[in-house]
């Protein structure tokens, strides 16, 4: 009796062992856009299923902080999906050098698509493309229309204007945190901040090529520039500001308890979802009035191809659709804050997302300072940057102390 | 059925299963992780075999090493102050817990176990609310008893980030030591503590000079699994501060730390060898930590035995 | 008993204080989630610690999240997993720790070491690896490979455990059972494996709540919607509805209330286990 327990015990081991999930046919779809997945669920696959019905598509994300691990573990063990949203630059690229992503070039879509766009998900030479270019975002700062209405204030064009504005709602909002910003989080201090602020003091493109072909250094005036601004905006962040989160920050200006929030286009979608008041947005404010204004203009997302895939036809009947004006409408329009880079031309509904939009034709666009070979070092200068600013902002780094420690991963 | 057979049949009847899953997904990948250390891995992909260059990079090349150190002096502060501040929480509540005729004592033990249970994704997400500057529920409540100008952005500032979070570790499992000091408590025969008490001993003489010193191994057993624990974390650190451990890897301990070596952050691409190596010197920490235990201070305690 | 309780050699208010209030401190999180999760929005951020009135009282957090998700699925699959890697944990485990504690063979004290190795290193360590395995035998996305995975992770606490407590089994019962010609396999079902409940409860439970909780292989070997954990699907949503805190706070409470019940199951088994160690 009882020594049957074993056996019983091991037959219902084996038999779990024999029950196996069956793999559809169906494409899968590895992202980091939680946010996005009722968008594409309901939007965007409907939109492609009905113009290629037969074949089904699932959006399966992971949360942004696990994206990059888990799919490369996933890449490696062969379970990954059939598309890959791409990360810009050199983490892509990585994963095209491993071969765990299919080469592009004759794909028809990519003639929809111009060199600059296409330069976040090419080899450094431009002969291959690995992924197809969906969206780029652009950096500035959103504020509350109502507050600044009943304080009487007007965006700031200029840096001492700025610093004026936020001293009149510091003073005179009864409570109200001028800049909605924390550095408990790190990222938003250098992909929100620095690379924002920071073009109009190095030129845009020329100060990044320069830092590139090794002509400047971080320790440059114009590279310190924008810490040294970075440093005098403490005082304009809520109380406890080092412990305030990126949600956080959202919360506080989506509730009305701050007049300024320095974004990326696509907080846009969320506030719309959930804030009560009337919302605009100005770019990063220059040095004195006249001056040339330069944005950043980040490409961002891009979707690719796993080699490994068993429905490659299917696959590139999609990486097709998302080369098409359709999508690029649907994408632009549901997906509020994300620009689409191919060469159509399309009419962008939201007010704030289409002022953003419009800097684009008086000012210079460039891309995030260190995205483009420069991350290739030993180090992680991404995180460098990231502590640089946190460091700048909670005052336990001066501007030149934190350029000069990024410049040193930099230089290794 | 009369006659037992010579091959003892029956022990490998019992090892064989647990041995084979535990070989298969346990002891086999680790090994071939330890294996991996001693590779280095082409751009390519390609693995060329590299003898002990990875651990010595590790440890003296700056790039490396610094991060290194960092999150290894850390993890012995963040141990520190489990062992100073969990194990004499667990060690008094035991205490209370198991004092004889004590009402509720059932009731109190189930509650104070509860946060053991919960997941850190709850806890990391719950505390960081509670100590949020915006949320206002500890600078409310410091102000409430006059004490509003202690408050401080204790999980955003470097030299508060990390005793913060090992403090959050030690309210989830102070359960843990209280639970194994408690069963060792009641353990030990009445007759011992009645017999003191006929002859007047006070409550805290009795616990002082009778029961602790039969403790003793209880509490060398429960200052090991917390070192063990404390070197293997890792969920609590990622869940509130990333894997950057921030700000400016003030939180970073061995955990975070190989986390990123192996998967990579955020510009860095993880190297399965480097995260590996990472790894190796993890589990030798820990072989000496329990060496430690097993051969200086076990053999020093009389173990009490009944 | 009763000359004890006449006078107590302690101070019993003082006692109930201290005890008091670290329940109060082990609580007070958990209770802020709870309230807050049937709060409105605004009520949330305003009085914080407050409870839900008539004004305030809103389950729009769990409509959202419940809307969003099966739940059932969700918890169907960490039950399934967690109980299945816990009935095989014990087993196996007691399998172990009776052949290392009761039988003398070769390699007896390398097998014991061995064992232990899984104590002292995470598992997480050997993720690649074990990925690699999984796939090569064509699990993944099964309940199966976390279960595997989670067998082999519990074992060395459960052999070490166990095994303190099987070698206390008095050698008289188990003598007895060999005079009268019983199997090696009825010894230890119908004689060991009933003696050492209390212990399997404290295995189970402390095997049981790293399974639960777990976030890392649900990620990495099951991820499919279909195989999902709770603990997966919460983290999910957080990550999805980082300032919807009305969401947010819904799924966690949704997180814990199973984990506490499946606790108030265990707990009276767990504190005889502990216990019990020393055979009164």
């Amino acid at each position: 009796m009882r020594e049957s327990l074993l056996k019983i015990s091991l037959v219902a081991l084996v038999g779990i062992l024999g029950a196996q999930a069956v793999q559809a046919g169906d494409l899968s779809i590895e992202s980091w856009r939680v946010d996005d997945q009722e968008l594409w669920e309901k939007d965007l696959i409907p939109a492609f299923e009905k113009a290629h019905p037969g074949i089904k598509v699932k959006f399966a994300p992971t949360a942004p902080t696990e994206y990059n691990a888990s799919l490369n573990t996933r890449l490696t063990g062969g379970t990954a999906g059939d598309l890959i949203t791409c990360r810009p630059f050199d983490v892509s690229l990585e994963l095209f050098n491993k071969k765990q992503l299919a080469d592009l070039n004759d794909l028809e879509g990519m003639k929809n698509y111009s060199d600059v766009a296409k330069s976040a998900w090419s080899t450094d030479d431009g002969k291959s493309t690995f992924c197809v270019p969906m969206a780029s975002v652009i950096h500035g700062f959103l504020y509350n229309k109502d507050i600044f209405d009943k304080l009487g204030l007007k965006p700031p064009a200029t840096e001492e204007e700025f610093f004026k504005l936020l001293e009149t709602i510091k003073t005179k909002g009864e409570g109200i945190t001028p800049l909605a910003l924390g550095t408990n989080d790190g990222w938003e201090m250098h992909q929100v901040v620095y690379t924002s602020i920071g073009p109009n003091y190095w030129k845009g493109e020329e100060g990044r090529k320069a830092l590139v072909t090794k002509d400047a250094k971080l320790t440059d005036a114009q590279f310190v520039a924008p810490y040294e601004q970075m440093a005098k905006w403490a005082p304009y962040m809520g109380e406890g500001y080092k412990a305030q989160t990126y949600g956080d920050s959202q919360n506080l200006f989506s509730l009305g308890k701050a007049a300024i929030y320095p974004a990326g286009s696509w907080d846009i979608a969320f506030f719309n979802k959930d804030a009560e008041f009337k919302m605009g947005a100005f770019k990063a404010p220059v040095a004195k009035a006249g001056d040339q204004c330069y944005i950043s203009d980040h490409n961002d997302m891009a979707m690719g191809m796993n080699p490994a895939s068993k429905n490659q036809a299917d696959a590139k009947v999609f990486l097709n659709w998302l080369a098409s004006k359709e999508f690029a409408e649907l994408y632009a329009n549901k997906v509020t804050g994300f620009f689409p880079l191919a060469n159509h031309d399309i009419k962008i509904e939201d007010p704030v997302a289409a002022e953003m939009v419009s800097w684009r034709k008086d000012c210079k666009s460039t891309i995030r300072l260190n995205a483009q070979i420069l991350n290739r070092g030993k180090d992680d200068l991404e995180a460098a940057f990231w502590n640089a600013g946190q460091s700048v902002v909670n005052g336990t780094a001066k501007p030149a102390e934190a350029a000069a420690k990024v410049q040193e991963i930099l230089a290794k | 059925m009369a006659s037992r057979s010579r091959f003892p049949w029956h022990i490998l009847v019992f090892i064989l299963p647990g041995f084979i899953i535990y070989t298969l997904f346990s002891a086999w990948p680790l090994l071939d992780t330890m294996f991996l250390s001693l590779f280095k891995q082409a751009s390519s992909g390609e693995r060329v075999f590299s003898g002990l260059a990875n651990y010595q990079e590790l440890l003296s090349d700056p790039h490396l090493s610094e991060g290194f150190w960092n999150a290894l002096w850390n993890n012995f502060k963040f141990f520190l102050v489990h062992v100073l501040v969990q194990n004499p929480i667990g060690l008094l509540l035991a205490a209370l817990l198991s004092l004889k005729g004590l009402h509720g004592a059932k009731t109190y033990r189930t509650l104070i176990f509860i946060p053991t249970l919960l997941s850190v994704v709850v806890i990391g997400f719950t505390w960081q609310l509670i100590l949020s500057p915006l949320w206002g529920i500890t600078p409310n409540f410091l102000k409430s008893i006059g004490l509003g100008t202690w408050f401080q952005p204790w999980l955003g500032q470097e030299h508060t980030a990390l005793l913060t979070l090992a403090l959050i570790s030690v309210w989830q499992f102070v359960g843990v030591p209280m639970m194994l000091i408690y069963a060792s408590l009641i353990a030990i025969p009445d007759e011992l503590i009645d017999a003191a008490r006929v002859d007047g001993a006070s409550a805290m003489r009795i616990f002082w000079q009778i029961k602790l010193p039969l403790i003793v191994p209880t509490l060398g057993l429960v200052t090991i699994l917390t070192f063990i624990g404390n070197f293997n974390a890792f969920d609590l650190i990622y869940a509130v501060k990333g894997v950057l451990a921030g700000p400016n890897f003030s939180t970073d301990i061995l955990g975070s730390y190989f986390y990123r070596t192996f998967f990579g952050a955020q510009s860095s691409l993880g190297s399965p060898t480097m995260g590996a190596t990472v790894a190796t010197v993890m589990f030798l920490i820990i072989l000496m930590g329990v060496m430690i235990y097993f051969y200086v201070v076990q053999r020093r305690i009389h173990r009490y035995q009944l | 008993m009763i000359l004890a309780k006449a006078k107590q050699p302690f101070n019993v208010i003082a006692v109930h204080i201290v005890l008091l209030t670290y329940t109060f401190i082990a609580l007070f999180p958990v209770f802020i989630i709870l309230v807050n999760a049937f709060k409105s929005r605004k009520a949330i951020f305003n009085s914080p610690l407050a409870l839900p009135n008539a004004d305030t009282f809103s389950t729009i957090g769990f409509e959202k999240v419940l809307s969003k998700a099966d739940f059932l699925l969700l918890f169907g699959n960490s039950l399934l997993v967690t109980v299945v890697s816990l009935f095989f944990i014990i087993l196996f485990g007691a399998m172990l720790a009776w052949a290392l504690s009761e039988y003398k063979f070769t390699g007896r004290t390398l097998l014991g070491l061995f064992m232990a190795i899984g104590i002292m290193i995470p598992i997480r360590l050997g993720t690649v690896s074990i990925l690699e395995i999984v796939v090569a035998l064509n699990l993944v996305n099964t309940r199966t490979a976390l279960i595997l995975v989670y067998i082999a992770q519990g074992l060395p606490m459960a052999i070490f455990i166990l095994n303190e407590y099987m070698s206390q089994i008095p050698k008289e019962l188990k003598e007895a059972a060999r005079c009268d010609d019983v199997s090696e396999y009825q010894i230890f079902f119908s004689i060991i494996l009933p003696l050492a409940r209390p212990a399997i409860a404290t295995v189970a439970v402390f095997s049981m709540i790293p399974i639960w909780n777990d976030l890392w292989f649900p990620l990495i070997l099951a991820p499919g919607e279909s195989t999902r954990t709770v603990t997966l699907g919460i983290q999910q949503f957080i990550g999805q509805f980082v300032t919807d805190w009305n969401a947010v706070l819904a799924s966690l409470t949704l997180a814990v209330i199973p984990i506490l019940l499946l606790y108030v199951f265990f707990s009276k088994q767990l504190i005889r286990g502990l216990t019990a160690g020393a055979v009164k």
